[in-house]
């Protein structure tokens, strides 16, 4: 039976898609595992302990933060999301588990989340009109939950023009839409 | 209407949940205070026109909630705070 199942992307393919429009290119992602992560109240110094010696950043508020191999972003008051290659760690929370054990509590969110990775020379035109995020204003490196079309997204910078969006992945086909419509729209 | 979030900084009301009067943090205890009091936190509210203490959720957001102090005349915002600081401050554990 298992040889018979093959598992699919958040957009119900076996690929993930890519979709360039004009010079924006819009990249699903699948090769990333996400957990949330949220300091148990207390457990301020065995939680950073922790940390460290994953080498797991813990970036301030609205704020990304990438180290060796887990990368971490802001989400709440003493919560990230952990993001960690698929292929070594499918199963996240076992992964981070033993090195936090009672200091934190961990939630795995790989398979609830969709994940497109916009580049473009200038995001600007195109992520003023689905969000209200200032972006021309917002750092390298600024994380932030905000609204694309009432889908509650995590919208981060990894670069002058490279952006990450971690959208509901039951919305998948429609946040995409949302970004196609508004990228030819801007074209 | 532009809050000034505590941490996040100016964010837009269209991001946020409004629940209602701050005084629904004061629960009264339902083992020891008596029904009047009870009745009072759950029907009773004031309604003014000036400044009113408010529950805000940031729900697209860093889902925090806010204890916004706002005049309910002018929209003017003169104090935003977190929920969790004002409980902690009255005492409360959580």
């Amino acid at each position: 039976m298992a040889d018979i199942l093959k598992p699919l992307t958040a957009l119900g393919h076996g690929a993930p898609e890519t979709v360039q429009i004009g010079p924006l290119r819009i990249a699903e992602r699948f090769d990333v595992a996400l957990a949330s992560l949220a300091q148990r109240r207390g457990q301020e110094a065995a939680f950073a302990k922790a940390a460290a010696g994953l080498g797991l950043p813990l970036p301030g508020a609205a704020r990304a933060e990438a180290g060796p191999v887990l990368a971490a972003f802001w989400v709440a008051p003493e919560m990230w999301f952990v993001e960690a290659p698929f292929a070594s760690h499918e199963d996240i929370v076992a992964a981070l588990k033993p090195a936090f054990g009672e200091a934190a509590s961990l939630t795995e969110q790989t398979d609830a989340w969709v994940r497109f990775d916009l580049s473009a020379p200038d995001l600007g035109p195109l992520l003023e009109r689905l969000t209200n995020i200032d972006w021309p204003q917002a750092p390298v490196g600024y994380a932030s939950r905000t609204v694309i079309e009432h889908l509650g997204v995590y919208l981060i910078r990894r670069g002058a023009g490279e952006a990450t969006l971690y959208g509901p992945r039951s919305s998948a086909a429609s946040l995409l839409h949302a970004l196609e419509v508004t990228a030819a729209s801007v074209v | 209407m532009i809050i000034n979030h505590p941490i996040l900084g100016p964010r837009d009301a269209q991001e946020f949940v409004y629940l209602g009067d701050a005084s629904l943090i004061d629960r009264p205890d339902g083992m020891t205070a008596g029904i009047e009091s009870f009745h009072d936190y759950l029907y009773n509210r004031d309604n003014p026109a000036g400044l009113h203490r408010e529950l805000w959720y940031h729900e697209q957001g860093d889902r925090s909630w806010l204890v916004v102090t706002r005049n309910t005349v002018s929209h003017e915002i003169t104090s935003v705070e977190l929920a969790r600081d004002v409980a902690r401050a009255r005492g409360r554990s959580k």
